[in-house]
């Protein structure tokens, strides 16, 4: 195996690992976006169908950002301290967001109080719930933040001072609007799914308009961004409006999109989350392609890499642990999402 | 505050408070698993019961161990991107094979936790056994890397930059097994004696009742054979750390002069300026007795090492005296309550003994915490040991306190939060059953 060849099958494993942490991952933040949001007669039951939708999972869908981050600094050093140095404030309020989500979730449904649903008037479960809400909507645009500042070329320019160093890169309008995308993106992911997992019809359909509102959003902030992109990332503009992969890549996610909402409108569940996930995986993927072969643009590409030593010893406990990795997650998916499950969580 | 100075307390508090989530992490699984196996071998019902009450409190713990975890793995970066930089490709698939062990460990606890109806009791079982083994895989994997850190092994060094690099050489390196196994052990020593210590305080109100005596019995079995096993653990780790780390050893027993006969310091503050250890107890030739087993041999001091390179000799003293102290405290205890068993007396009815396990509850973690500052502040003024200095690995943000005070406003909050919904679940569980017994016939 050449080194070439171990550097395309990394960062490909690092484009895998970050397409399934926001399939997985991302669609427990946007839970948590409706759980904030769930409102009128039936806001508590919309509140259950999402804690046990997450509760058994959310923890081992997280690992994925782990292992997008491990692999970035074993295998992309130079990139990972750019990125982290330059981006320390927005990496710190994801960090922040991660933190809270997480522990307000458990916070809120593992309170000794008896059930949390009854408790709600509670001030303090009022509080976690709010707080729930609230860092799962900071994450997935900090998170969008990173990637817009990581891909529009501002991160590796010279600068002086604080806020040319360390502010600019990611506070600017295209870093915003796809932190805006990808808030959309995850919160339209997890309405999508959770039209599945809901048990009544009538939760489908407040789920199902929930779908088709986050819809809405994430098509409104796909224009803007590719818009702004013109201006402000303008090689990834031009390698999706002026190549062949590029008119490829939004032909299939803009199919994907109609087939989401058409399966959305029409109550085909189960084909909507399918095209839910393409096109979430369609617009991470078409970003990947253009970068292609940055890492950090204009600067640091896929080839200034760690020796090869390291990469291939990596890409092997990679697919080591994919082999032991995958039936576990398998097992974890079929026990709690195999069939539509009436019961509660029975701790 | 200097940004270095912040960014290294920011580090440290993160670690401080991670760490004891990490440590409930390793042993809470072995302990609910254990009584869900006693339950499974004698049908006793009260050991189900305490699978499952332990495994409530495991899930808040677990949860917040995941999160602080995960603030950590990007730390690395935020704070010390040189350090990342120069060691990533070295140390890097240490990480990312603790990402998988802690993936394992995620998928089967969600698993146990949620999955009580919906497997069958064996499978249930092993489910909780593989959270257990992949707990104990990561804090391997992650513990290698710190060794790594104060003895870097695995590449040769051109131009200040390594190459011809060997990742896997951490894990053969002596060090890391030592200090692994250390730290595999305190986790499971300071866990056992904590819940040990919660529920001998429950038996003292609640004399007698079955699941806390059964509770008490796992806890101290669990608690009591790591306590005994750690001083000879310790005792191979710092002749280790003699070996490796000549200026760590000489900061952790205050030798200030490189001496044949060197005597062993109890206690006592060390002065840098004098070099002198004022307020110890000087056992003579105690220190080359324990390092060498030979009471002439010449141990190394910090005249050895140049002033500018010497660790902040009085806090890893000091630290190290603190982790010892509690150890042989547990230890002892372990000896009292493994006499008692061995008498065939029922441990529960002795009170003076439950009162000793309540008082002693929080010692296992505060030898963690003084474990981890040795380990730590003994490395300074090195991220790598001799090859790169922590102001060398710092980020050039600048208002580094800024990070710091948000991290330690939310981290304290998050603990007394954790500390309150655990003394209500504990407090719950005496109030509950109290009320159970009175529904009775």
């Amino acid at each position: 195996m050449t080194m070439t060849d171990l550097e395309l099958l990394l960062s490909g494993a690092l484009l895998i690992a970050l397409t399934l942490y926001v399939l997985t991952g991302g669609a427990d933040f946007g839970a948590g976006v409706w759980s904030l949001f769930a409102a009128g007669p039936r806001a508590t039951e919309q509140r259950r169908v999402i804690d046990r939708a997450i509760a058994p999972i959310w923890e081992a869908n997280h690992v994925w950002l782990i292992l997008v981050v491990t692999v970035l600094f074993t295998a992309f050093p130079a990139a990972f301290a750019v990125i982290s140095t330059r981006l320390h404030i927005p990496l710190t309020l994801l960090l922040l967001g991660i933190v809270l989500r997480g522990s307000a979730f458990v916070f809120r449904t593992h309170d000794p109080d008896s059930d949390p649903y009854r408790a709600e008037r509670h001030s303090a479960m009022r509080f976690w719930q709010w707080l729930f809400g609230l860092s799962s909507i900071l994450s997935p645009i900090m998170l969008g933040i990173v990637i817009g500042a990581i891909s529009s070329g501002r991160l590796d320019r010279e600068a002086v001072g604080l806020t040319e160093l360390f502010v600019r890169p990611w506070l600017a309008p295209w870093p915003l609007a796809v932190g805006g995308l990808s808030l959309a993106l995850v919160t339209f992911l997890a309405a999508v799914y959770l039209t599945v997992e809901a048990a009544d019809q009538d939760l489908k359909r407040v789920f199902r308009l929930k779908a088709a509102v986050s819809w809405g959003a994430t098509i409104l902030f796909g224009i803007i961004t590719l818009a702004l992109a013109r201006r402000e990332a303008p090689a990834i503009y031009q390698g999706l409006v002026h190549t062949g992969l590029g008119h490829v890549l939004i032909g299939f996610t803009a199919l994907a999109a109609m087939a989401s909402l058409v399966a959305v409108r029409t109550g085909r569940d189960r084909i909507a989350r399918l095209a839910a996930a393409a096109v979430a995986t369609g617009i991470l993927w078409g970003w990947a392609s253009v970068q292609y072969p940055y890492i950090v643009a204009p600067s640091l590409t896929l080839f200034d890499s760690a020796p090869p030593g390291t990469m291939g010893l990596l890409l092997a406990s990679l697919f080591l642990g994919a082999l032991l990795l995958f039936p576990s997650l398998y097992i974890l998916y079929r026990l709690f999402k195999g069939s539509r499950v009436q019961d509660g969580p029975d701790t | 505050m200097s940004d270095l100075l912040a960014a290294r307390a920011q580090m440290a508090m993160s670690l401080a408070f991670h760490i004891v989530f990490a440590a409930i992490g390793i042993a809470m699984p072995a302990m609910m698993t254990l009584a869900e196996w006693r339950w499974l071998r004698t049908k006793d019902d009260q050991y189900l019961l305490l699978a499952k009450r332990w495994a409530k409190g495991t899930a808040i713990l677990f949860a917040v161990g995941a999160v602080s975890g995960t603030v950590l793995s990007f730390e690395l970066g935020l704070l010390w991107p040189g350090f990342m930089e120069w060691s990533g490709p070295l140390i890097g698939p240490l990480f990312a094979l603790e990402g998988f062990a802690f993936f394992a460990e995620a998928i089967f606890l969600g698993m146990y936790l949620y999955g009580w109806s919906r497997m069958g009791p064996w499978a249930h079982l092993t489910a909780g056994f593989i959270v257990t083994m992949s707990g104990i895989a990561s804090a391997l994997f992650v513990v290698t890397a710190n060794a790594w850190m104060n003895v870097p092994v695995g590449f040769e060094l051109a131009d200040g930059q390594p190459v011809r690099i060997d990742p896997l050489a951490a894990l053969r390196s002596p060090h890391a097994w030592h200090e692994s196994f250390h730290m595999i052990l305190a986790a499971l020593a300071a866990t056992g004696f904590l819940v040990a210590g919660i529920h001998a305080f429950l038996l003292l109100r609640r004399p007698g009742d079955r699941l806390h005596r059964h509770a008490l019995g796992i806890a101290l079995w669990v608690g009591g054979m790591a306590a005994l096993l750690q001083p000879v653990s310790g005792h191979l780790l710092t002749q280790s750390v003699a070996h490796d780390q000549p200026a760590k050893l000489a900061a952790i027993e205050a030798l200030f002069q490189t001496q044949a006969g060197a005597p062993f310091h109890l206690g006592g503050i060390p002065d840098e300026e004098t070099g002198t250890v004022p307020y110890s107890i000087e056992i003579p030739h105690g220190l080359s007795l324990l390092l060498h087993a030979d009471p002439n041999a010449t141990v190394p001091g910090l005249d050895r090492t140049p002033r500018r390179d010497w660790p902040p000799v009085a806090v890893v003293h000091l630290s190290f005296q603190v982790m010892v102290a509690a150890g042989f405290v547990l230890a002892g205890l372990s000896l009292w309550c493994g006499w008692r068993w061995m008498k065939r007396t029922p441990l529960h009815e002795d009170a003076t003994l439950l009162r000793s396990l309540v008082v002693a509850a929080p010692l296992g973690f505060l030898a963690i915490e003084a474990g981890w500052t040795v380990t730590e502040v003994g490395r300074q003024p090195w991220v790598v040991y001799q090859l790169m200095r922590t102001s060398e690995a710092v980020t050039p943000m600048p208002s580094l306190w800024v990070p710091l005070a948000t991290f330690t406003l939310v981290y304290g909050f998050l603990a007394l939060t954790v500390v309150w919904t655990m003394w209500r679940h504990i407090a719950g569980t005496a109030e509950h059953r109290r009320m159970e017994s009175h529904a009775g016939p």
